[in-house]
C-alpha cells in the first residue's frame, strides 16, 4: 500500500467543489459592504497626461469615490524583482495609477469606486482626461534604432538592458571554421496567456489594527505580500494577509505584482469599505502581462557530418512599456542559459537586448524563456539538417548528450549541470509510435500526388524545478530573492494529517499529488490528508507556483518533513513497544519490531500518543510535527520527443494536424493522470502558438487582437487526440526523483509543429516560416514559390 | 461587460412593437439578442429602449405554403437547422443554420435578427441570397416585401426603414436543386472569412440554372452573376469550375473587405476555392 | 423592474434594473456563483446555463428577458445529492484542471448529449465549439463526455 498510492491515477481531491460550482473564485467572494471598482485605462499607447477632471464622475449617484494617480503620489512604484542585465539603472515600473505619462494602451490612470460595477463603469465614461499623444513604437528592434520615439529618459534608445552569455570570440572562431553556417531570422510572436479566469482583487482594511486582508488572483501570495508591504507601501509585512482563493488558471500571468493588487488596499483604506475589482476579458488583454515577443537572428555552424559546433544568437526581447515583476529574467537566465537544448554544442554565445516599446508588459508565460530557447534550438537543428540534406532525426542523434555524459555541464548554465537523461530512448519510442520508416514512404507517395505532408520533431529538454537559491542569487543574475520552498506536516491526535505549503495551486492538482506522497510515506488513506495553501496566514513562506517547480521543490519539502516525522514516530513507537529504536522499522503505516510484524503500533496510535504526551521518551517534545525549508542543489531537466504530422492544403493554406505524438520524461510520476493532463494542456498551448495565436499591435500601439473575437484561443475541434507515452528517468537531484511536468508540452510543441509545416512545404524550397502559420500566410508563401497553384 | 442604462418593454403584438419603435428614436428591437447584447456589453451599442419581440409566437413558426417555405423572423438557427421542411426545401439554409456560432448561440439567435444585423461575416445572409429569398417587412405604413438581392445594402446596412420589422423570410422550393453552403471560419470568432452558397438546378449532368452567393469576403452578401452564367449550361467540369471561380473573384472585386489576418486578396482567392467546394458539396462529389 | 424567474426549481421574484445581465442576476442577486464569466464577447461559454431546457450563454441575455423562464445552473445538478453522470465523468476522466470553465463546460456537455446521445469524438469536439478551456487541451473533456454518454445509457 505504501508505494502503490504514489504513481497511481487517483481522482483529484479538489474536483468535487469544482464540478459542483461550490468552489469560491475571487469574484465569487462577497463581503458585507462590498464596493466595486472600475479602472480608467489609457486609450493611447504613449501620451502625457495633462489633466484629469473627475468632477462629473464623482457627482454620479452611487459613486463612492474617484481617484487619480496624484491621490497616490506617496505610494512607491511597483518593484522589479529580477534585475537581470543591469536593469537596476533604468528600471521603469508601473505606479498603482500613472500620474504624468503612459507608455502603453491599458495603463491605469483613474479609478472609480461605486455601489455596483455598472455604476462604476458609467462613472468612468464621465472622467475627462486631457491627453497629449506622443509618437509610438511597438517593435523591439525598431525601438532601438536612431530616431525612434523614446519612452523613458533613463533608457537611451529604449534599451532596458543588454545581457550576454558565452564566449563571443570562441563562437566566432568556431563559426569561421565550420563546414557550413546557416543563418536565420526568427520571430517568436507575442502571446496572451488567457487563463479562463481573468485577474481580480478584493481588499479590506481594518482601521483599528491597521491591517489589510487582500484576496487576489495570485500564483505567489507570499511574494505578493512581501512586495506590497516592503516595497510599495513601506509597512510591516505582518500588517497584510494575502489570500489566493480558488484560482482559475495562471500560466504565469498571475505570478506578478500588478497595480490593482496595491490599488484595492489603498482604496479600502481611503473609503473604509472592502473593495473588489475584477478584470473583464478585454481589460485582461491590455492590462495583464503578455508572453514571448522575441526578434532573433541565429547563426549555427556544423560539420559536414551533422555535428553542430557553434550557435550564435542575437535577440531583441520586447518587454513592453514598463517592466513587470520579473520581466528581465525571462529572456536572460531562463532563455540564454537554455540554448544548448539536448545537444552537445561546444560553443554558444547569446546577446539579448531587453527593449521598452509602447506595448503591454511582457513577462513569464507558460515555459517562460524556455519555449523561446527551445524554438531557436529545435529550428536550428532542422536548418542544419536541411542544409546538409540529412534526416533531422539523424542530426539530433548525432548531437545528443549521451546517458554516460550526465551530469552534463553545458557551460552556459553557470555551474549547474543537467541531471539525468536518455534522449535516444524517448526518441526511439516516439519514432516507433509514428512508424517513421513507413511515414517517409507515405510522404513520398503523397508528394507524388502533389500533396504536402510533413513531419516535425522536437527533442526538447527543459529546465524546471527552478531553484537553487545560491545559483539564482549569483551576482549578475539579478534575482532579488531566494527560491527554496517550505512545508509543514502535522499528524493530529486523530491521525489525520495537515500539510501546509508555501506553494500555490491553480489547476495543477497539488492537493491530490501531495496527499498521495503523504499517504504513501505514512501508510494512511489519501482522504486522511488535508493540504492547506495559498493563504499567508497559516502557511510557511514560499516563492509560489511557476517554472514547474512545485513538485520538484515544494513537494520535496513535504517529503523531507515526512522522513523526520517517521523518525520521530519510530522513536516513539519503539518506546511504546518497549523496544530499542534500532530494533524497529516503519512500514506500511506501522512501527513494528524487526522480525515481529505483529508487535506494532499504527501511525494513528503513535500520533495519538505523541499528542496526548502522557508517556514520551525522555526529552521528546509532544506532537508529530515538522517544518522543512528545502533548497535543492540543482534544477531538474525533463526531456522528451514530440512529433507532429501535418498536411497543408495548398489551395487555402490551411493546416491539418494529422497526428501528434508526445513521449515525455518527467522523472518519477506521482499521478500519471495529472501529468498527462498537464501535457495535453501544454501541447494545446504550444500548438496554438505555432498555428493560431498572436497578439498584434498596430502602429499606434492599439492591440488589434483585443478580445476573444480576434485572438484565436484554440477550441476542441482544432486538435486531433494527442498520443502520449512516457519514459521514466528519475532525477538524482531530489529524493522523489521527480522533475516537473507543467511546461513540457508548451516548450516542446511549438517547434514540432513548425518543423512539420516546413517539412511539408520543403519541396517548394521553403526552409523557414514565422509563426503563427495562419492560412493566409501559408497560402501566400505557396503562391510565391509556385507562381500560383 | 456592463451595458448602459436602458428601458425594456416586452411587446405583446407586432403592432405594438412597431408603434414603440416608431415613437422612440433610440429604440432597438430585441429578439434573440445575440448580436445586440454583445454590442451593448462593450458599450458599442447604447439603445435607450429595448423592445423585446421574442415572445411574439406568430413570428416563430416555419411552414410550407404552396411551393414556398415561410420562416418566421423569430425562428432560431437551431430551429431552422432541425426543421424537416427547411431541410427539404432549402437544405443549404438548414446546414448553414447548423454551423452559425455554437450550440448556445443557435438556440437563441434568430434569423430575423441575423438578417437585420447584416453582419457580412455571418452565414444566413449568403444563403438566403443564394436561394433568392424574399424578406417580408412590416412597418407603420403597412407590409412590404424586399428581395434578398435588394435587402443587403452595405456593411451592417439593410433596406429596413426606421420603424420597420422583419416578419418572415420566404424561400422558393429548392428541393429539386442541389445546394450547399461552405465556409472558411475565422479561428477566433468562427465567423466566415469566406462563405459561398451554390444552388444548382440540374438536368442529368448539365446545370440548367445556378445561383451563387458570397459572404464573409464582402461587405455584404453578394451574388456572382458571372459565375452563375458560366455554370449554367455547363456540366460543372473542372474547366467550368475554374472559369466560375475566376468569375466570382472578379464579381466580388468591388465589394471586398479584409483585415490583418485575412487580407482582401486572400479572401478573394478563397471565394474561388470555396465556390468549387460549394459545387462539389452540392453535388455530393 | 419586477421579474419572476425560476432557478433550479425555486421561484425568485426580484426587482432588477433592465440592463442587468442574466449572469450577474444569478451570481450577484441570487448568489449562485457556480456560473462563471470568462469573457465579454460571448465566446468562452463559461457562463453556460440552461434556460427553458436549452443551453444559453447567460452573459448574452438580460435578466428581464428571462422573466417567466426556468433556469438551471451548475448548482442544480447535484442539489438532490448524488453527482450528475456528467459531473462524475469529468471527475473520473480528469476533464478539468483549474475548474473555471468547468460549470459551463458541464452544462454545455449535458445539452450536447440531449441533442445527440451517442456522439462520436469528433461530434463532441464540434459540439463544444462554444466553450473554451485553457488547461486541458480538451482531450479529457472529450473522454468525459463520451464516458457520460455511456453512463447515461448512450
Amino acid at each position: 500500500m505504501a508505494t502503490a498510492v504514489v504513481g497511481s491515477r487517483i481522482k483529484r481531491r479538489e474536483d468535487p467543489r469544482l464540478i459542483t460550482g461550490e468552489a469560491k473564485y475571487l469574484e465569487d467572494i462577497k463581503l458585507p459592504g462590498l464596493a466595486y471598482a472600475a479602472i480608467l485605462r489609457s486609450p493611447y499607447a504613449h501620451a502625457n497626461i495633462k489633466s484629469i477632471n473627475i468632477d462629473k464622475a464623482k457627482a454620479l449617484p452611487g459613486v463612492l469615490g474617484v481617484f487619480t494617480g496624484k491621490d497616490f503620489a506617496d505610494v512607491n512604484p511597483l518593484p522589479c524583482a529580477w534585475q537581470a542585465g543591469g536593469v537596476q539603472n533604468n528600471a521603469n515600473t508601473p505606479r498603482i495609477l500613472e500620474i504624468d505619462k503612459v507608455t502603453f494602451t491599458g495603463a491605469g490612470v483613474a479609478v472609480v469606486v461605486a455601489e455596483d460595477r455598472y455604476t462604476a463603469e458609467d462613472a468612468l465614461e464621465l472622467i475627462e482626461v486631457d491627453w497629449e499623444p506622443l509618437p509610438v513604437v511597438v517593435d523591439a528592434y525598431k525601438a532601438t534604432q536612431p530616431g525612434a520615439p523614446q519612452l523613458h529618459e533613463n533608457a537611451p534608445n529604449n534599451v532596458c538592458m543588454e545581457w550576454t552569455v558565452g564566449d563571443q570570440s570562441a563562437v566566432d572562431q568556431a563559426l569561421h571554421s565550420a563546414d557550413i553556417v546557416v543563418k536565420q531570422h526568427i520571430l517568436n510572436q507575442r502571446l496572451i496567456p488567457t487563463p479562463m479566469e481573468p485577474r481580480g482583487c478584493i481588499a479590506q482594511y481594518l482601521a483599528a489594527t491597521g491591517e489589510y486582508t487582500i484576496w487576489m488572483t495570485s500564483q505567489a501570495p507570499h511574494v505578493m505580500r512581501l512586495l506590497i508591504t516592503a516595497f510599495v507601501f513601506g509597512i510591516p509585512e505582518t500588517k497584510v494577509r494575502v489570500i489566493s482563493p480558488q484560482i482559475g488558471g495562471g500560466f504565469g500571468a498571475k505570478i506578478f505584482l500588478y497595480p490593482e493588487y496595491c490599488l484595492m488596499p489603498a482604496l479600502s483604506k481611503k473609503l473604509g469599505r472592502p473593495v473588489r475589482w475584477m478584470e473583464t476579458r478585454s481589460e485582461n488583454y491590455i492590462s495583464t502581462t503578455h508572453g514571448r515577443d522575441h526578434i532573433t537572428d541565429i547563426e549555427v555552424g556544423a560539420k559536414r557530418d551533422g555535428t553542430i559546433t557553434s550557435l550564435k544568437v542575437n535577440t531583441y526581447a520586447n518587454l513592453g512599456g514598463v517592466l513587470s515583476t520579473i520581466a528581465p529574467g525571462i529572456p536572460t537566465t531562463l532563455y540564454g542559459r537554455m540554448l544548448s537544448g539536448a545537444y552537445k554544442i561546444p560553443n554558444i554565445f547569446c546577446r539579448v537586448f531587453g527593449v521598452y516599446t509602447n506595448t503591454g508588459m511582457v513577462d513569464a508565460y507558460r515555459g517562460a524563456g524556455r519555449p523561446e530557447a527551445t524554438y531557436v534550438v529545435e529550428r536550428a537543428v532542422d536548418l542544419v539538417a536541411r542544409e546538409l540534406n540529412m534526416d533531422p532525426v539523424e542530426v539530433r542523434r548525432k548531437n545528443f548528450i549521451q546517458p554516460e555524459d550526465f551530469p552534463y555541464d553545458p557551460i552556459i548554465l553557470r555551474g549547474l549541470k543537467y541531471d539525468s537523461g536518455d534522449y535516444d530512448k524517448a526518441l526511439d519510442r516516439a519514432l516507433e509510435m509514428l512508424d517513421y520508416a513507413n511515414f517517409r514512404k507515405e510522404q513520398a507517395e503523397a508528394r507524388q500526388q502533389g500533396r504536402y505532408l510533413g513531419v516535425g520533431f522536437s527533442t526538447y529538454i527543459e529546465i524546471c524545478g527552478v531553484a537553487p537559491s545560491a545559483w539564482i542569487g549569483l551576482p549578475g543574475e539579478g534575482w532579488g530573492a531566494a527560491l527554496w520552498e517550505s512545508a509543514n506536516v502535522r499528524v493530529h491526535l486523530t491521525g489525520k494529517v495537515v500539510v501546509t505549503t508555501g506553494s500555490q495551486t491553480h489547476g495543477q492538482g497539488h492537493e491530490t499529488s501531495v496527499s498521495q506522497v503523504v499517504a504513501g510515506e505514512l501508510g494512511i488513506a489519501v482522504e486522511d490528508v488535508t493540504v492547506q495553501h495559498s493563504d499567508t496566514l497559516g502557511t510557511p513562506f514560499g516563492y509560489g507556483t511557476y517554472g514547474s517547480r512545485s513538485t520538484a521543490v515544494g513537494t520535496v519539502a513535504v517529503y523531507n518533513s515526512l522522513q523526520k516525522i517517521k523518525e520521530k514516530a519510530k522513536a516513539l513507537g519503539a518506546h511504546m513497544l518497549e523496544a530499542a529504536v534500532e530494533d524497529v522499522v516503519f512500514q506500511d503505516g506501522k512501527v513494528h519490531v524487526k522480525g515481529a510484524p505483529d508487535r506494532a503500533k499504527t501511525i494513528q496510535e503513535i500520533a495519538g500518543a505523541a499528542a496526548l504526551a502522557y508517556s514520551l521518551p525522555q526529552g521528546m517534545e509532544p506532537f508529530l510535527d515538522d517544518t522543512t525549508y528545502y533548497d535543492p542543489p540543482n534544477c531538474t531537466y525533463p526531456f522528451g520527443t514530440h512529433i507532429c504530422v501535418v498536411e497543408v492544403d495548398p489551395s487555402t493554406g490551411s493546416i491539418e494536424i494529422k497526428r501528434y505524438i508526445a513521449v515525455d520524461d518527467v522523472g518519477n510520476v506521482i499521478n500519471p493522470m495529472i501529468v498527462e493532463g498537464q501535457v495535453h494542456g501544454g501541447i494545446a498551448q504550444g500548438v496554438a502558438q505555432a498555428l493560431w495565436e498572436a497578439a498584434v499591435y498596430d502602429e499606434n500601439g492599439q492591440l488589434i487582437t483585443g478580445s476573444l473575437m480576434d485572438y484565436a484561443l484554440p477550441r476542441a475541434d482544432f486538435f486531433p487526440p494527442f498520443e502520449l507515452d512516457r519514459t521514466e528517468t528519475p532525477t538524482p537531484v531530489n529524493p522523489l526523483g521527480v522533475k516537473g511536468a507543467g511546461e513540457t508540452g508548451t516548450i516542446a510543441a511549438t517547434p514540432a509543429v513548425v518543423n512539420a509545416v516546413v517539412d511539408a512545404l520543403s519541396p517548394l524550397g521553403i526552409k523557414h516560416l514565422d509563426m503563427p502559420l495562419g492560412a493566409d500566410k501559408i497560402w501566400r508563401v505557396i503562391q510565391e514559390h509556385t507562381n500560383g497553384v | 461587460m456592463y451595458p448602459t442604462e436602458i428601458d425594456y418593454h416586452r411587446a405583446s403584438s407586432i403592432a405594438e412593437a412597431i408603434e414603440l419603435l416608431s415613437q422612440n428614436d433610440d429604440a432597438k428591437l430585441l429578439a434573440g439578442g445575440h448580436s445586440l447584447i454583445p454590442a451593448m456589453k462593450l458599450r458599442l451599442a447604447q439603445p435607450g429602449l429595448l423592445i423585446d419581440i421574442s415572445h411574439l409566437e406568430e413570428l416563430k413558426s416555419i411552414f410550407v405554403s404552396g411551393d414556398k417555405i415561410s420562416i418566421g423572423a423569430l425562428a432560431t438557427h437551431a430551429q431552422i437547422a432541425a426543421s424537416a421542411d427547411v431541410q427539404s426545401y432549402a437544405p443549404a439554409l438548414a446546414s448553414a443554420a447548423g454551423i452559425v456560432g455554437d450550440q448556445q448561440v443557435r438556440n437563441w439567435g434568430t434569423i430575423g435578427g441575423n438578417l437585420a444585423h447584416a453582419d457580412p461575416a455571418s452565414d444566413p445572409p449568403t444563403v438566403v441570397l443564394a436561394y433568392d429569398g424574399v424578406i417580408h417587412i412590416q412597418g407603420q405604413s403597412g407590409s412590404r416585401s424586399v428581395n434578398a438581392q435588394d435587402f443587403f445594402v452595405d456593411l451592417f446596412a439593410t433596406a429596413l426603414e426606421p420603424g420597420e420589422i422583419i416578419t418572415r423570410i420566404e424561400l422558393s422550393n429548392s428541393s429539386s436543386a442541389k445546394s450547399a453552403y461552405v465556409k472558411l471560419s475565422h479561428p477566433a470568432s468562427r465567423y466566415a472569412v469566406v462563405g459561398v452558397c451554390a444552388v444548382l438546378e440540374m438536368n442529368g449532368s448539365t446545370c440548367t440554372s445556378a445561383r451563387v452567393a458570397v459572404g464573409g469576403a464582402t461587405m455584404k452578401a453578394v451574388r456572382s452573376p458571372g459565375a452563375e452564367s458560366v455554370l449554367t449550361g455547363s456540366s460543372l467540369d473542372d474547366s467550368a469550375l475554374n472559369a466560375a471561380a475566376a468569375a466570382v473573384k472578379s464579381d466580388i472585386e468591388e465589394f471586398l473587405i479584409g483585415d490583418m489576418s485575412y487580407p482582401e486578396d486572400y479572401r478573394q482567392a478563397m471565394a474561388g476555392v470555396y465556390l468549387k467546394r460549394a459545387v462539389h458539396a452540392a453535388l455530393g462529389s | 423592474m419586477q421579474v419572476k424567474i425560476t432557478v433550479n426549481g425555486t421561484l425568485h421574484e426580484r426587482d432588477v434594473t433592465p440592463r442587468t445581465l442574466l449572469v450577474h442576476f444569478l451570481r450577484e442577486d441570487l448568489a449562485l456563483t457556480g456560473t462563471k464569466i470568462g469573457c465579454d464577447t460571448s465566446q468562452c461559454g463559461s457562463c453556460t446555463v440552461h434556460l427553458d431546457g436549452k443551453a444559453l450563454k447567460s452573459c448574452t441575455m438580460l435578466a428581464v428577458q428571462a422573466d417567466g423562464s426556468d433556469v438551471q445552473t451548475i448548482e442544480s445538478l447535484a442539489q438532490d445529492g448524488p453527482l450528475h453522470p456528467m459531473q462524475e465523468s469529468f471527475w473520473e476522466k480528469h476533464g478539468l484542471q483549474c475548474g473555471y470553465c468547468t460549470p459551463g463546460m458541464i452544462m454545455a456537455s449535458i445539452a450536447l448529449l440531449e441533442n445527440n446521445p451517442h456522439p462520436s469524438d469528433e461530434e463532441i469536439r464540434h459540439g463544444l465549439e462554444g466553450n473554451l478551456c485553457r488547461c486541458t487541451g480538451y482531450q479529457n473533456i472529450v473522454a468525459a463526455v463520451k464516458n457520460a454518454s455511456e453512463k447515461m445509457g448512450g
